[in-house]
């Protein structure tokens, strides 16, 4: 039976591999051979349509395909009503395609027999304002309630929990406190810990920053950039902000319209800063800085991510000139 | 889960029933809905039905969306349906054991199933064509002549737009809440009772402190637009009946007159 299987997997990933445009993704394409043993989600022209035979009836996502390696750092952009909300929420099953398929470690998802709270706690989603789903009366309580729903024993919960909590950096003396006594962040981070503490392969959050303050949100990116270097899991971190995005991630995939437009490094998504515009999006402030400098006859690279890496190129630029 | 429920939802399109005047609505739906206990005879609920038919041909609302929406209340009539098979006395037909179908009880339980049936989809009909904001216009309108009697008619109406328009808010939440649980391994769907009870808390504590979060906000918003309840507001889109108003009156009582008839006269083809 597991022969069949292997099989069966080896044949979609053979397919995937004619279909997708990997090409382009110079930097993230896999070898075929390790293709097949790797780990992650698979989308196969997926298409998603909302209201399907009414008067609202809307395409939210149009053919995509996508790959979701295991640790990889992954930025998902687009603009309001680009579709993104609802690709998160085909990844974990709770959307079911419309046409297309998802495929979890080479397994359709959505086939009779396939364990979906085992591909729920593999991979977790942290939706938009996360501390609107907390409800017990303690906010470690809260946390272990993932851990209890996979039917695992209290202490290994409580164990689970602890960790989670400790990864979110959230202090021992809040354990026991009611998580509608937070503050903001701090309810975000017990969420986020929710989601955590069911030790996801791939963990996805959407809009992890939405409604926080500037300090609160470079708090939260920090975070979520320090967890992906110590537990090395795969994070998928939507946004509609570059700003946000581009100093963590290792690539970008950018939404428009229901359609994949970019899927690519930072560096080369956003050399197409004019399209995005396009798309209501905006390159970070840095790369306009850096076209700016070099339309007035400065002679810089424009690919600096970060402020820093922009004042290094802006330095060597005027070194070299005599 | 809850995409299915049509009854109270609006349905945007344009069709002339979208057009007419909300107060043409709804007293044209307790017009309907009052006719249906007038009539009795199976003709009569033909009558019905095809006027019924005819409005929602009107409405532009696709039928297959209407009936989606009767999945809603199909257990409430199945149940009303057997009582009424089961219950009423008369002329024996067929026995199980101590149950035991009557020829007046067949034709009572078909009866009232097309009456419920009926009254649900005329009554969604109209949510279905009118914004909650304009039924509410209507409602006030309606009842404005009982300010002489001191009953707070604006507030009603207020109180009433607020429910409404909060429907699809919450449902909406809930939806949302009910996802973002699933996500972290939650089961709704268990058949165990004692854990389908147990599965709705990490699901109403959350949607409650929302339910009030929002009245929270709302209240302060209103407060900060100082409203101070209905005296002396004016309206940015007040009410006025048009000609074709006047016609769906006038088609209206033709209607409710044949439906009286239909029940006083004893015409010997009426069952």
């Amino acid at each position: 039976m597991t022969d069949t299987a292997e099989v069966t997997g080896l044949t979609d990933e053979t397919e995937l591999t004619g279909l997708s445009d990997t090409g382009e993704l110079a930097g993230l394409t896999v070898t075929a051979e390790r293709k097949w043993t790797a780990m992650g989600i698979t989308l196969e022209n997926v298409s998603y349509v909302y209201e399907q035979g009414t008067a609202m009836q809307t395409a939210a996502l149009q053919g995509i395909s996508l790959e979701i390696p295991d640790n990889q750092f992954i930025g998902l952009i687009g603009h309001t009503g680009s579709g993104k909300s609802t690709l998160v929420q085909l990844l974990n099953g709770l959307l079911r395609p419309t046409s297309g398929r998802v495929l979890y470690n080479g397994k359709d998802i959505h086939e009779d027999g396939f364990d979906k709270k085992a591909l729920r706690a593999n991979v977790g989603l942290v939706f938009q304002y996360p501390e609107h789903q907390l409800f017990e009366v303690d906010v470690l309580s809260d946390v272990m309630y993932g851990p209890k729903n996979l039917g695992l024993d209290e202490a290994t919960c409580k164990k689970r929990a602890i960790q989670a909590l400790e990864n979110v950096g959230m202090k021992e003396k809040y354990f026991k406190t009611s998580p509608f006594d937070l503050s903001g962040g701090q309810k975000r981070r017990a969420a986020i810990a929710g989601v955590l503490a069911m030790n996801p392969r791939i963990l996805i959050l959407d809009e992890p920053t939405a409604g926080l303050d500037p300090r609160g949100r470079d708090e939260i990116l920090g975070l979520i950039s320090e967890m992906k270097q110590k537990l090395s899991m795969t994070i998928i971190l939507v946004s509609h902000s570059m700003d946000d995005v581009a100093r963590y991630v290792e690539r970008i995939v950018v939404m428009g319209h229901g359609k994949k437009v970019f899927d690519d490094t930072p560096r080369n998504v956003f050399k197409h800063y004019i399209e995005l515009e396009d798309l209501g999006l905006s390159a970070p402030q840095i790369t306009y800085i850096m076209n700016t400098l070099r339309d007035y006859g400065m002679d810089v690279h424009t690919d600096a991510l970060t402020v820093e890496e922009a004042a290094a190129e802006i330095l060597r630029a005027a070194k070299r000139q005599p | 889960m809850f995409k299915d429920i049509t009854i109270g939802q609006y349905y945007q399109t344009e069709s002339l029933l979208h057009s007419l005047d909300p107060r043409v609505k709804i007293v044209g739906t307790l017009a309907y809905i009052i006719s249906l206990f007038v009539v009795d005879s199976f003709a009569g609920y033909l009558v019905c039905a095809l006027f019924l038919i005819v409005m929602i041909r009107l409405s532009n609302v696709p039928v297959g969306y209407i009936v989606r929406g009767m999945r809603a209340i199909l257990i409430l009539l199945l149940i009303t349906m057997a009582f009424n098979l089961f219950l009423t006395p008369g002329e024996t037909l067929v026995k199980f054991g101590f149950l035991k179908i009557t020829k007046q009880g067949l034709a009572f339980a078909v009866k009232m199933a097309i009456r419920l049936s009926l009254l649900v989809i005329g009554s969604s009909l109209m949510t279905l064509t009118t914004t909650p904001n304009q039924l509410t216009d209507a409602i006030e309108s309606l009842l404005n002549p009982l300010k002489r009697l001191r009953v707070p008619v604006h507030e009603i109406a207020m109180m009433m737009s607020i429910a409404l328009r909060f429907i699809p808010i919450l449902m909406e939440e809930t939806d949302k809440i009910m996802k973002a649980q699933i996500a972290r391994g939650a089961d709704f769907e268990s058949k165990n009772l004692i854990k389908k009870i147990q599965s709705l808390v990490p699901l109403l504590v959350p949607l409650f402190i929302s339910a009030f979060r929002r009245a929270n906000d709302l209240a302060m918003a209103m407060e900060a637009r100082c409203y101070r309840g209905g005296a002396g507001r004016t309206k940015m889109k007040p009410l006025v009946y048009q000609g074709r108003d006047q016609g769906a009156y006038f088609i209206l009582l033709a209607y409710f007159c044949i439906c009286v008839a239909l029940r006083l006269l004893p015409l010997p083809f009426l069952v």
